[in-house]
């Protein structure tokens, strides 16, 4: 087919336009990770916020250029002033807790704006309207092109120009380029960091108003965008290198002009093209394509962790008190109770082993919905395909796990902090597009289904038992290990990766091995949990997965070695309650927010430092 | 300090708590429907698909509930997720003690529940989820359905299509099952009927993540003559915004699936396309004394006027009263006899719900769009009845597992 020069310059413009957008969003990510090394999820909010202001002020203007481009920074100022309000009020009060929480904090703050948003602007889509003097299209040698198309391909360049301005050229640039490479270094010299932080927040939130606005006449507001968006920014950010501006928009040229011909070759490609770029970055430039090593990378991104005990005498009485309620449960409550009950089990073990990472294997993944739904349709494969009896599938889909682990740990282990936990959300995106997209086999988003257990499983009951014996035993081998030797080394590990190396102990392969270790064990829990539903579907890999285990081990606090299990059972059970209501989401959220401000340290860890004296050993 | 905390969390599960038992303490004369639907996401459908089943219930219990007693719904939202809808749909039978379930939107979710149905000997009416697995390859004793399969709704379209003298066809769907359903359908009817067309490029946008400016241009490339479209909601926006500014639709036809409902028409306001062949739901110029009494009800207990998911809503708790009042039994065997074959007059028409695969011949209102003060509209619409549009009752034999 010949295609004309027209066509192929139409085609680039088109990337390039979209490369613009996709910047706009990630810049502001950049500039806030960058600095106060917050994961704010809520940006992916304040850019929803910002298009559906906009898209307000823009009609309370009524028509004209002015009015177009008034709404549209106007729109900007208040999201980045609900950035500060949201700053002032929650962020700054954990800047003591462990960064993590952060991310907890702000998963809160999405629910609420989520629920605000339906509130306040409505359940209908809105469609974005022209730009005035922008709303043609320009001729290129015979291919129509956008006007606005031109114009975004111009406000991005501009905007990193003046970014790029202010970081370099203005007093408050050099202090947050200062703290961006050494926060603790710039706080010592003097620098009222409050302020700093307060400042960053509202241009990074500002800029994320900006983007939502701006894209208005390519699209609209509605209230998927917030999540839509929120993975991309981040993917742009990290590609970028974080806290780099001019990374970020090499990063967003590079993925908008390899979407915009990649759908000329493969079509199904936009699925999951920017996931694969990111690994390709990651994989070959571990900070990024312009990351500097310093920046934000050497600054561990995990929680502060106290020594961990072995269980002392009460402790280990309390734990036998909770197995027997555990036996004696099926007695006291209803088949429901029981089936919500397995699933917490279920949902415990896996994030413990989240846990066994991130605690003392100091390395957090954003991606374990890769292991647990792994070990999902690991299983349910074997028995729709070999009709495998459900004693053998649970048995060999940890297996699988293990190695699917290991392959992605030995790539991701080379990296540290927020990009090796993007690294293993690269990956985990990339397991669930092959399951998504190969419906031959997989079932794709249909799924797979009448994965129900064994004859002699399929009471409830039973089913509960066999899940709290392997649950459990699964938790208190995962335990066992963090004091053995493995377990020790695991800690130095994290701890001092210099001193690890230089006594002569392999950090890559212990790293390597602790991934392969929380892979097995997801991978258990995901192989039971399908039988539990008779069905899996490749959601059970999505990022919203990921990130329940995440909350789950946060909200039970990752200083204790029961707090992934208080976090999975609080989890679980406040959403199968307050689902039950309208707006839960809004709920949820301010509870979690509550929560994090009243327990930065998660419920266990926070009971561990009223009550923990009491459940020491009497020999200490 | 610390105390306070902890008497914070003491008060937040007390409470949490008792809202959980007050929940379950509820007027026992009363007969139980579950219905599961995605409140939290796509909204522009669910929430008046919950204001349609709002009204049927009233209407319903303000004659007289059915077999003497009201009907009681307990409604959750299953937030998208075939795993959460999993557990809720467990809850709902063994806590809340419902005789049937129904709802659900996503496809994933319908089949989900479709399996659990036939694990748990449990009735579940499905109301919105268009995959063919649904009644077909995965259908069981226990499921039914009631919008028209993407099957169904492809093959109006294409019986349509193969009217156009348009040989060169391309084809742009989200990429997902019902995305590539729709166009293997459309496709091999479009092509029975047509053995001249031919299918010269397709694109797939991630759902909801339309890369519209270069997907246009990729399908502009091949130079069709018409187009399949099956993205909807903000996809859509995108791909007739940016169509319209690169001038893909000139000398084009588009036919495009659910476009005519005034979910993703009436957002686009002024910018609707006009002349796309769609399928739709043109509410305001239906003239039928059933669709006009419903018409009348919904805008007066809402102020607002209904939507497809209003109808959809509708029509599922007519459904089900209709099957309680055949049954005069909660057994769910005899639920599913009453079904099976059971016909009733809905607003849009008489529907049968089909003994063979346990489809509903509920149809769907075919025709272009068009411009009318500023709004998009559907012109030239007729009502294609959903039991013309099904494959043989032999090839439905060798579709469904026996």
């Amino acid at each position: 087919m010949d295609r004309t020069l027209g066509f192929y310059i139409v085609q680039f413009l088109t990337g390039l336009a979209d490369a613009s957008a996709l910047f706009l969003v990630a810049c502001g990510l950049s500039l806030i990770f960058g600095v106060s090394r917050i994961v704010n999820l809520a940006h992916g909010s304040f850019y929803m916020v910002g298009a559906y202001v906009a898209y307000y002020l823009i009609g309370f203007f009524s028509e004209g250029g002015c009015a177009f481009w008034a709404g549209i920074v106007l729109a900007a100022v208040v999201v980045g002033l609900i950035g500060v309000g949201i700053e002032v009020l929650l962020l700054r009060r954990l800047y003591g807790a462990p960064e993590l929480f952060m991310l907890f904090a702000t998963f809160g703050v999405v629910l609420i704006m989520q629920d605000l948003s339906r509130w306040l602007f409505g359940a209908e889509d809105l469609l974005g309207p022209r730009a005035p003097g922008l709303a043609g299209s320009v001729n290129i040698r015979g291919t129509l092109l956008p006007q606005y198309d031109l114009a975004l391909i111009l406000i991005a360049p501009l905007i990193l120009g003046v970014l790029w301005l202010l970081l370099n050229r203005t007093r408050w640039g050099i202090l947050v380029r200062a703290a961006t490479e050494d926060r603790e270094m710039s706080d010592a010299l003097g620098v009222n960091q409050t302020r700093l932080f307060t400042s960053v927040f509202f241009l990074g939130s500002f800029l994320a108003g900006l983007g939502g606005a701006i894209q208005l006449p390519k699209g609209g507001a509605n209230l998927l965008m917030d999540l839509n968006t929120i993975a991309e920014a981040f993917v742009v950010v990290v590609v970028g290198g974080m806290g780099s501006i001019p990374g970020a928009y090499l990063a967003a040229v590079i993925i908008g002009e390899l979407g915009s011909f990649g759908v000329l070759v493969f079509p199904e490609s936009t699925l999951v093209l920017m996931f694969l770029v990111m690994a390709v970055v990651l994989v070959i430039r571990p900070h990024g394509l312009l990351g500097q090593a310093g920046a934000g990378a050497h600054v561990a991104f995990r929680a502060a962790e106290a020594v961990l005990q072995p269980a002392s005498k009460k402790l280990k009485l309390l734990g036998l008190a909770c197995l027997v309620l555990i036996l004696v449960m099926p007695v006291l409550v209803g088949t429901f109770q029981l089936v919500l009950l397995t699933e917490i089990a279920l949902f415990a073990l896996a994030s413990m082993s989240l846990y066994f990472m991130m605690g003392p294997g100091g390395m957090v993944s954003f991606g374990h919905a890769a292991f647990f739904g792994g070990g999902a349709y690991a299983a349910a494969l074997l028995v729709h395909y070999l009709q495998t009896p459900m004693e053998l599938a649970v048995l060999l889909a940890p297996l699988l796990v293990g190695l699917l682990a290991l392959i992605i740990g030995w790539f991701c282990v080379r990296l540290s902090g927020v990009y090796m936990a993007m690294l293993t959300l690269a990956f985990a995106q990339i397991c669930w597009s092959i399951v998504f997209q190969w419906g031959e086999v997989t079932g794709g988003d249909d799924g797979l289904l009448s994965i129900w257990p064994s004859q002699w499983a399929s009471d409830k009951i039973v089913f509960y038992y066999l899940t709290m014996i392997l649950s459990i035993g699964g938790i208190l081998v995962l335990r066992y290990f963090i004091f053995t030797p493995f377990g020790y080394t695991m800690r130095a590990c994290r701890d001092s990766a210099l001193r690890v190396d230089s006594i002569g102990i392999n950090l890559a392969r212990h790293q390597c091995l602790a991934f392969a270790v929380a892979g097995v064990f997801a991978g258990l829990a995901g192989g039971l949990y399908v039988f539990s539903k008779g069905s899996v579907f490749p959601d059970e890999m999505a990022i919203p997965r990921s990130f329940d285990f995440l909350f789950m081990v946060l909200l039970g606090g990752v200083e204790t070695l029961f707090g992934p299990i208080a976090g999975a059972a609080a989890f679980t059970w406040l959403h199968d309650q307050i689902s039950r209501t309208d707006f839960w989401q809004l709920i949820l959220g301010c509870i979690f927010v509550l929560l994090v401000v009243a327990f930065p340290q998660g419920i266990v860890g926070s009971i561990n430092v009223r009550w923990g004296r009491f459940f020491a050993n009497q020999n200490h | 300090m610390k105390a306070t905390r902890m008497r914070l969390a003491l008060l937040m599960a007390a409470v949490l708590v008792l809202s959980g038992n007050t929940a379950a303490v509820r007027a026992a004369d009363t007969i139980k429907i579950g219905e599961i639907m995605t409140y939290s996401q796509l909204t522009s459908f669910t929430f008046p698909y919950r204001n349609g089943w709002q009204l049927a219930l009233e209407e319903i219990n303000q004659a007289g509930g059915v077999m003497g007693q009201p009907l009681e719904i307990i409604s959750r939202d299953d937030t998208g997720k075939p795993g959460t809808a999993v557990t809720i749909a467990e809850e709902l039978i063994r806590k809340d003690k419902v005789v049937l379930l129904m709802g659900s939107y996503l496809s994933n979710v319908g089949l989900a529940l479709t399996d659990f149905a036939k694990r748990n000997q449990v009735l579940y009416v499905a109301a919105e989820p268009l995959s063919d697995a649904l009644t077909w390859a995965q259908g069981n004793r226990y499921t039914f359905r009631l919008r028209p399969s993407t099957y169904m709704q492809a093959a109006m379209l294409a019986e349509e299509a193969s009217q156009l003298p348009a040989q060169r066809w391309a084809t742009i769907a989200p990429n997902y099952a019902y995305g590539k359903d729709a166009v293997a359908s459309f496709k091999k009817i479009l092509q029975a009927k047509r053995p001249d067309v031919e299918f010269m490029a397709e694109q797939w946008p991630a759902l909801f993540k339309i890369n519209a400016g270069a997907e246009i241009q990729a399908l502009a490339d091949a130079q069709p003559e018409a187009i399949y479209n099956v993205t909807f909601a903000s996809d859509l926006a995108k791909f007739v915004r940016e169509g319209k500014l690169r001038g893909f639709f000139k000398g084009i036809e588009v036919v495009s699936l659910l476009t005519g409902e005034p979910e993703y028409l009436d957002p686009l306001k002024d910018e609707a396309p006009e002349g796309w062949l769609v399928t739709g739901y043109p509410w305001y110029d239906i003239k039928t004394p059933a669709h006009t009494k419903f018409l009348e009800a919904y805008r007066r207990k809402f102020n607002d006027y209904p939507r497809t998911g209003s109808i959809v809503g509708y029509n599922v708790l007519m459904a089900v009263a209709h099957l309680l009042d055949k049954a005069q039994s909660t057994d769910t065997e005899k639920m599913v006899e009453a079904l099976e074959g059971l016909t009733f007059d809905s607003p849009v028409g008489r529907i049968t719900f089909r003994q063979i695969d346990h489809q509903s011949t509920m149809g769907a209102y075919v025709g272009r769009t068009a411009l009318k003060e500023g709004q998009g509209v559907m012109v030239d619409w007729k009502y294609m009845d959903g039991k013309d549009f099904l494959p043989s009752d032999e090839d439905v034999r060798k579709l469904r597992p026996q």
